[in-house]
């Protein structure tokens, strides 16, 4: 008994003279994530308080209804109801629109029987991912403006009329829509032409003896070997159906289409930041992330039920 | 024979169907790029498409005298060089001892690692934190707390992974301690990796804005993104009011905006032809599941 003790503890003296270091290491990042990720977390409870400047927030006095005032407040509040609105059809939309896109670029560029043109049509696809939002908008801007752009410029002198693609709210959404798979279409193919490329040969070179065409290939191979990326992509985005970006709706908006391009994360910062109602937009945000978290969950759980993998 | 033909036509059309896309990408930035060099009479009568009508570069030369500009680009190319050093330092010294599995408490490291990424505060929680640390409004704010991304880490410590155990194993035989073995064996061996993820936050710190809108009231801080974004506002306003018929349009300023635009963009089109050497194994690797 006193043998093994004496074992224990020489063999975890030597554990932690080997890699103590790996711990010196690690407590750095340890210590940003405790800090940054999870203190704030500890200023949750401002969401059930009555905020004051002169306290902290464990001092702080409960708010009325059990603490669930703000929350009260926020679905009493329409900014916020149309904010939440605004967030899931913009959020939907972009999916429904956004999420087929690459898949369909990714079976073209399969497709596409000129290697040399694959690779430029690759490179040029790609780079419009690392533009900023603000970059884009000024670049949109200018594209699509009512008299002077060169869109318009264009459909003018093919005799039609000019089209407010920024500054009517429906034509916002679809620009809105059209610029975030413009930006991001090719960058989300990447994934795809990487499942690809982990396709048996001999499923297309069998295919070929039994006479199959191009369509067939794709329905019958490409597709399903595509399957598990694409439920996997779809669960994450799912995911963040009520998530809400801020710098594509803030860059993107103006004043003449605030009616719907004010999402939840424009409200907390106009609310919270600009507005310093702290216990609102803290309740606000709670409410989304729980949302998030159970969406994903969901999702997650609907995948395994169709027997997916799902993400863990 | 009637077959192969056949396949030869719709291999034009998914050609064709790929030009389409290139223009598509390319028309914002070619109009952008000829609107910048225009003169701006020209871009009052509407004459501009994608070719620069009055060539010059006086859009250009005030942008360059604008004392405002220049200081934030300078800025913004410091703030980027740091922000891609701690973020580097940072996500090695996250993801490097990970790797190790004999490590004890590593599961429960991983895991209140990984809940960051489902689970977060919000940004008000965020903003008191850093008020109460002080850092609002302080530099800082734009390095420190979105330095770590726990997305990069993992795709770092995939590539760390990769990396034959074999080698560490001797390296300790010979009586190599962790920290040696890391800049010795596996620091080297993972330059792809370094490059990608460096460009990748570098890229991220260019383009971004918004933790400077809401946690950097001090001009003179402000990042060129936000600059930018004042800029093409202020005259979206003027714009706004033209349509409504209030004011006369601006010839200058839209040659300007142009310009400005273009100083943001030019960065990132100098370091893509090196991003692009490496992304693709980057955003690959990070679809390995843990």
């Amino acid at each position: 008994m006193e043998k093994t003790w004496a074992d224990r503890r020489r063999s975890m003296a030597n554990y932690i003279r080997k890699y103590w270091s790996l711990y010196l290491m690690l407590s750095i990042p340890l210590a940003y994530f405790i800090i940054f990720r999870y203190i704030p977390m500890t200023y949750i409870q401002i969401a059930f308080k009555r905020y004051s400047i002169i306290q902290s927030p464990w001092e702080m006095p409960w708010a009325a209804n059990n603490g669930f005032e703000y929350f009260l407040r926020a679905f009493r509040n329409l900014d916020f109801l149309y904010a939440l609105r605004n967030t899931l059809m913009l959020n939907f939309l972009d999916l429904l629109a956004g999420f087929p896109a690459p898949i369909i670029l990714a079976l073209l560029l399969n497709e596409l029987a000129f290697p040399r043109f694959k690779r430029i049509t690759q490179s040029v696809a790609y780079m419009p991912h690392f533009l900023s939002w603000i970059i884009i908008a000024g670049m949109a801007k200018q594209l699509f403006a009512p008299t002077s752009g060169l869109i318009n410029i264009a459909l003018n002198r093919m005799g039609f009329d000019s089209i407010p693609f920024l500054n009517d709210p429906a034509h916002w959404v679809g620009t809105y829509l059209f610029l975030g798979i413009w930006r991001n279409v090719g960058w989300n193919t990447i994934i795809y032409l990487a499942a690809l490329t982990s396709i048996n040969p001999e499923l297309y070179e069998a295919s070929a003896i039994d006479g199959a065409g191009r369509m067939q290939n794709i329905r019958y191979i490409t597709l399903p070997s595509l399957r598990p990326t694409i439920i996997t992509l779809l669960i994450l985005n799912l995911g963040h159906i009520l998530s809400s970006e801020f710098d594509r709706p803030f860059a993107l908006s103006n004043p003449l289409v605030n009616s719907v391009s004010n999402v939840i994360s424009i409200f907390v910062y106009r609310y919270g930041i600009r507005g310093l109602q702290f216990s609102l937009t803290t309740a606000v945000g709670l409410f989304q992330s729980v949302i998030c978290v159970i969406f994903l969950f969901a999702a997650n759980a609907l995948a395994k039920r169709f027997g997916e993998r799902g993400i863990w | 024979m009637i077959k192969s033909r056949r396949t030869r036509t719709t291999d034009y059309i998914i050609a064709f169907v790929c030009l389409l896309l290139i223009i598509v990408c390319l028309l914002p930035m070619l109009n952008i790029l000829a609107r910048s060099l225009s003169s701006s009479e020209a871009l009052v009568r509407n004459e501009v498409m994608l070719w620069p009508k009055g060539l010059n570069l006086n859009a250009y030369k005030l942008v360059l005298t604008d004392s405002k500009y220049t200081w934030s680009l300078g800025w913004t190319a410091i703030l980027t060089v740091i922000c891609t050093f701690v973020s580097m330092t940072m996500t090695t010294l996250c993801a490097y001892p990970l790797t190790y599995t004999q490590l004890k408490g590593r599961r429960f490291f991983n895991t209140l690692i990984l809940f960051t990424m489902y689970f977060s505060a919000g940004t008000i929680p965020n903003y008191l934190l850093y008020k109460d640390l002080g850092i609002l409004n302080h530099p800082l704010v734009l390095i420190i707390p979105n330095s770590l991304s726990v997305f990069y880490m993992i795709i770092m410590r995939t590539f760390f992974y990769s990396i034959p155990e074999s080698l560490r194993e001797s390296a300790e035989i010979d009586g190599a301690g962790p920290f040696r073995i890391l800049t010795s064996i596996y620091l080297p061996l993972s330059k792809p990796v370094i490059a990608t993820l460096s460009l990748f936050y570098a890229v991220g710190r260019w383009n971004g804005f918004s933790d400077a809108l809401m946690f950097m009231n001090n001009r003179v801080y402000h990042p060129i993104q936000l600059l930018l974004y004042n800029i093409l506002n202020s005259i979206t306003a003027i714009e706004v009011a033209t349509q409504e018929g209030f004011a006369s349009a601006p010839g200058l300023s839209d040659t300007l905006q142009a310009a400005t635009v273009m100083f943001a963009t030019i960065p990132i089109l100098l370091v893509y032809p090196w991003l692009q050497r490496y992304f693709i194994a980057g955003a690959t690797l990070g679809a390995i599941k843990d």
